[in-house]
């Protein structure tokens, strides 16, 4: 999967889960401020994130500091990437 | 003695006669069933009674996301309700959100929509990891209180009364002591309930649903009639609007009954049958709470669900208290038995009656059984005077409760 592959991907999966407007989710879109997301709707990403992926990231200390979707995408891109080279 | 008196300046509705208190008021009036044949729990094997009242138009999406995610359908129905009565009642939000303002809205359960599709996903391996954080909020007890009391910015007093098919009656009655004792100035108060065949199987394996009308929806349910088979499960919910009469008079709104008084007595006899003698105990114990004799009361808008049991004793207890000469109707014809829902909305109906000087008969009652004669049924719409209405709402587990509704006139 490339990584345009995991953004188009995260952003499906949160459109659906938030009912958010394709036209917000630009990477620099706060996720509070212009999102209007709150603190229960980051618990639920990290499970719609978790399901979409098939991994496990609710301990990951990284996600306390997400602010903007464009954070998230780095984030999975990442962990994906992290797994690709541990398997 | 109340120190204030309280008064109904907003009502709002979804039930299974459509959307709104006026769609209730014109289905009521034109004597439709909305009794539909229910293929989820023809489904369900053993079930018998495949008949059920659905609520049909409101659409989810109509709540913005922030507070749809925390609400059963029973919230939502609430939410619905309660926005129509605030319309109706004229109610600006600065008054809204004072901490005066409060809600008294409760369910039989909070959701068992909702805990079916839990439990679904926790035997499946005892998996939780799909679980989203704001599945509690739509199954807590107070579920569709506190989600109407976020989506309206309540401020004051979130209370849920919760007590089966008497809890329409006491959150009206809870809201009106609270209001009278000057506590609140405002209550927001109703009862909500969602479908779930759980209902239907609950009276089914007692033998008291209705099980042979299933191709035959709108014939049942059937209070008093000699071919009633039990009563029909249905959902929706009603929400009054209840304030101080100062209140009311300050800001000039629309006054449309008084509620004059209240009981709620416990039947401890037994945990499901019901029994006469505290039927009787409940509406006394509500005219007195008025200062008021029977012989005042210009129609009785009975509880009267259609099952064999219940019907016969609340007939038993009017014919003890009132004779036979006061006029007497049940609407679980039209609407099935809509649970926490019942007792405002048919108390919603009750405004309405008085409002017209009407009386809605009750329907399917072709033949009256004699176990429940002795009174004046209502059989065909009829115009009366009506200055004062008792309501009853009666529960499983041994729960009663009366509401008396005056006639509003400015001058007294």
């Amino acid at each position: 999967m490339t990584d345009k592959e995991i953004i188009e991907k995260i952003n499906t999966a949160l459109a659906e889960e938030f009912e958010l407007d394709e036209a917000s989710m630009v990477p620099e879109a706060h996720l509070f401020d212009e999102l209007e997301l709150d603190s229960l709707d980051l618990v639920d990403m990290v499970i719609v994130l978790e399901q979409a992926f098939g991994f496990k990231i609710r301990e990951e200390e990284e996600i306390r500091s997400i602010r903007t979707l464009g954070d998230i995408h780095a984030f999975v891109i990442r962990k994906r990437h992290q797994r690709l080279q541990s398997s | 003695m109340p120190v204030n008196r309280v008064v109904v300046t907003g009502m709002g509705a979804v039930s299974p006669l459509g959307r709104g208190a006026g769609a209730l008021f014109k289905g009521l009036s034109g004597g439709k069933s909305g009794i539909r044949f229910q293929p989820e729990t023809a489904a369900v094997p053993g079930l018998r009674s495949h008949v059920a009242g659905r609520v049909m138009d409101v659409d989810p999406k109509e709540v913005p996301r922030k507070y749809r995610r925390s609400m059963s359908v029973g919230s939502l129905f609430a939410a619905v309700a309660a926005q129509e009565a605030l319309i109706q009642g004229n109610l600006p939000e600065n008054l809204r959100t004072r901490k005066d303002f409060g809600v008294a809205i409760g369910s039989t359960v909070g959701s068992v929509g909702t805990l079916e599709g839990f439990f679904r996903e926790y035997f499946s391996g005892f998996c939780l990891e799909r679980m989203r954080s704001t599945l509690f909020f739509k199954i807590m007890n107070h579920s569709a209180a506190a989600n109407v009391a976020q989506i309206l910015g309540i401020r004051g007093r979130t209370l849920a009364p919760a007590a089966a098919c008497s809890t329409g009656c006491q959150t009206v009655g809870i809201g009106f002591e609270t209001i009278a004792s000057g506590k609140q100035r405002f209550m927001l108060c109703g009862g909500t309930d969602e479908f779930h065949p759980l209902f239907t199987a609950t009276f089914d394996i007692m033998n008291a649903a209705s099980t042979r009308y299933n191709k035959h929806p709108h014939r049942t349910p059937r209070p008093f009639d000699r071919d009633r088979d039990g009563m029909v499960c249905a959902e929706g919910c009603g929400i009054l609007l209840l304030e101080s009469l100062e209140s009311a008079k300050e800001r000039d709104a629309p006054i449309l009954a008084e509620i004059a008084g209240f009981a709620t007595l416990s039947d401890p006899s037994h945990i499901a049958n019901p029994d006469a003698a505290s039927i009787v105990a409940c509406m006394e114990a509500c005219l007195e709470n008025a200062g008021l004799k029977p012989k005042a009361i210009d129609y009785i808008n009975a509880h009267a669900t259609a099952t064999t049991e219940g019907d016969a004793a609340e007939c038993e207890a009017i014919r003890q208290l009132f004779g036979g000469a006061t006029p007497v109707s049940s609407l679980k014809g039209h609407l099935g038995h809509t649970m926490a829902a019942s007792g405002t909305l048919e108390l919603m109906a009750c405004i309405f009656m008085m409002q017209q000087n009407r009386m809605i008969p009750t329907l399917n009652l072709d033949h009256v059984d004699p176990v429940c004669g002795g009174i004046r049924h209502v059989r065909r719409v009829e115009e009366k005077s009506l200055q004062w209405i008792l309501k009853n709402n009666f529960a499983l587990g041994g729960v009663n409760s009366s509401v008396l509704l005056r006639r509003f006139n400015r001058d007294g």
